[in-house]
């Protein structure tokens, strides 16, 4: 293993029921890097994603970060996992009952045992940061999607990960917002902290990406920096794919 | 020439439409009355003429006999509400556990599942009444040490088990409601799956079923009278011995008159609560 993967996924293999989704999968994330994820749906991001941070579990394979916290052993310390690896989803999922303050101090309060007090200073701190600070007493229904979203940042961030996945976090948004979500992302990857991000927002993933995978029927095709990628792809399938969203 | 732009709060509805508008407002209020207004005339009509009324009449609907019997009945009610008051608290509670118990998957644990379902299955399949009157004559019968004999214990208990079973079903099917996208975001957060349902899926699930609730609820309420066939005088019971002293049914209706008069605001407020919550989640939009 070389000495700068921070993450380490080697020959993950993931089907649901009969149909295979991930078919060997292998990925190296270096430290405070981006890597960004490209590929049609049902390419399989989403799911390495969720494997990632154990929200499904491997068929084969393993997933290690720092080449000590095993993701994907069998009797894994989920609540050690999910704390140093944040996940951000497409659709948000706010908890709609809870105030966004709530939404943010849930974690801090119950999973870290920080006291009520503390949660909320640093949960608005976080707000402050990214603007939200006057939306911190309100429900979910009354943000817009891209605060939404934002909000849904500041709720994985108050959890002080390592590392942070973002689950095509702007493709449920109007045009008009995603922009704002973008510049979240922007910020924190311009903080250090470690990004895998899946998108079909390709400028945005050329500026950002150290690293860009394309996936195709759950094997990475073709890696490289953003500039091999993009500019000049090696395999046919890569550039045709890039030839289709561009 | 530029176009006048209006101002953002500016609303403008054309006087000549509005105008219309109330005018048909004004003349669909009047026909509604109307309509009602003859819809009773036709009803009092019907009836008062036919051969039977005034037999029907005497016997059910005896000024004298009501205000002689209705103190007697409101009096006997109080145990009637006093059943529906201990009885609600413990089937939410009960409802609430055997839904819970019904959801966990560890293995150790399967022996409460299968308590929990069968409790349900036979619970909900047998008819209220039957149950009452096996618990209230079977179960003094054994003569337990301890157990206690009286009939409203276990009248009330019978109501307790045979709800408890419905409710348990409502709050199920409320947990149901809840989107996984919810336990997922829970979840990845660290949040133990404990944790998961005591702060995320539960508070949603218990908003989503609160009007189905209310429903049971005002079901409930009727159904303290079945405890009547035990023999203690509620209201159902005490019209009974009314009516069979005096061979006049005035009593029954009087009884009746009481059940509605405290269903009809729970029922309002059930309905007024189903329509909140049915905008609520229309505004929610995205799970």
């Amino acid at each position: 293993m070389s000495p700068e993967s921070f993450i380490k996924v080697d020959q993950v293999w993931k089907s649901f029921d009969t149909h295979p989704v991930l078919r060997g999968i292998n990925l190296s994330v270096a430290a405070h890097s981006a890597t960004v994820l490209i590929g049609a749906s049902g390419s399989g991001k989403s799911t390495l994603l969720r494997c990632m941070n154990a929200l499904e579990t491997v068929d084969a394979g393993n997933i290690v970060v720092n080449s000590e916290l095993d993701v994907t052993a069998f009797n894994a310390d989920l609540d050690a996992i999910r704390r140093r690896i944040g996940i951000v989803f497409q659709s948000y999922n706010l908890f709609p009952h809870m105030k966004v303050l709530e939404n943010i101090t849930l974690g801090p309060t119950r999973v870290l045992k920080k006291s009520k007090k503390e949660s909320v200073e640093a949960a608005m701190q976080l707000l402050t940061r990214f603007g939200l600070e006057d939306k911190a007493h309100d429900y979910p229904d009354r943000l817009s999607g891209g605060q939404s979203q934002r909000v849904a940042i500041v709720r994985a961030l108050a959890m002080e990960p390592e590392i942070m996945l973002f689950d095509e976090i702007t493709s449920a948004l109007d045009p008009m917002l995603v922009g704002e979500v973008l510049d979240t992302v922007r910020e924190l990857r311009e903080g250090g902290l470690t990004i895998v991000m899946a998108t079909h927002e390709m400028s945005f993933a050329k500026e950002i990406a150290d690293q860009v995978c394309f996936l195709r029927d759950g094997i990475v095709w073709e890696s490289g920096t953003a500039e091999q990628v993009f500019e000049s792809p090696k395999r046919a399938e890569t550039q045709n794919f890039l030839q289709r969203v561009n | 020439m530029n176009t006048p732009v209006p101002g953002a709060d500016t609303v403008f509805v054309d006087p000549l439409r509005q105008e219309r508008l109330r005018k048909k407002a004004r003349r669909d209020a009047l026909i509604g009355i109307a309509s009602l207004l003859g819809f009773v005339v036709v009803i009092v009509l019907l009836v008062g003429r036919s051969s039977g009324w005034e037999a029907v009449q005497k016997t059910f609907f005896d000024g004298d006999q009501f205000v002689e019997s209705f103190p007697g009945l409101l009096q006997a009610f109080w145990l009637n509400v006093r059943i529906f008051l201990i009885a609600e608290p413990l089937i939410l509670i009960i409802g609430l556990l055997v839904a819970l118990a019904r959801t966990i998957k560890s293995p150790i644990f399967l022996p409460i599942r299968v308590v929990a379902t069968l409790y349900v299955d036979i619970f909900r399949g047998v008819p209220t009444i039957l149950i009452i009157f096996l618990l209230g004559f079977g179960m003094p019968a054994l003569q337990l040490p301890g157990v206690p004999s009286d009939a409203i214990f276990w009248g009330t208990a019978a109501l307790v088990l045979s709800y408890g079973a419905y409710v348990a079903e409502v709050f199920r099917a409320g947990i149901g409601s809840v989107h996984s996208s919810q336990t997922m975001a829970a979840r990845s957060l660290g949040l133990s799956s404990f944790q998961t349902n005591r702060f995320v899926v539960l508070p949603q699930a218990v908003r989503n079923v609160t009007p189905p609730l209310l429903n049971d609820f005002i079901s409930l309420q009727k159904d303290t009278a079945l405890v009547a066939v035990l023999g203690p005088i509620e209201v159902l019971r005490r019209a009974q011995i009314d009516t069979s002293s005096n061979f006049n049914y005035t009593p029954y209706v009087g009884a009746a008159l009481i059940f509605i008069a405290l269903t009809i605001p729970m029922t309002r407020f059930a309905d007024w609560m189903a329509v909140r919550s049915a905008r609520k989640r229309q505004a929610g939009g995205v799970a």
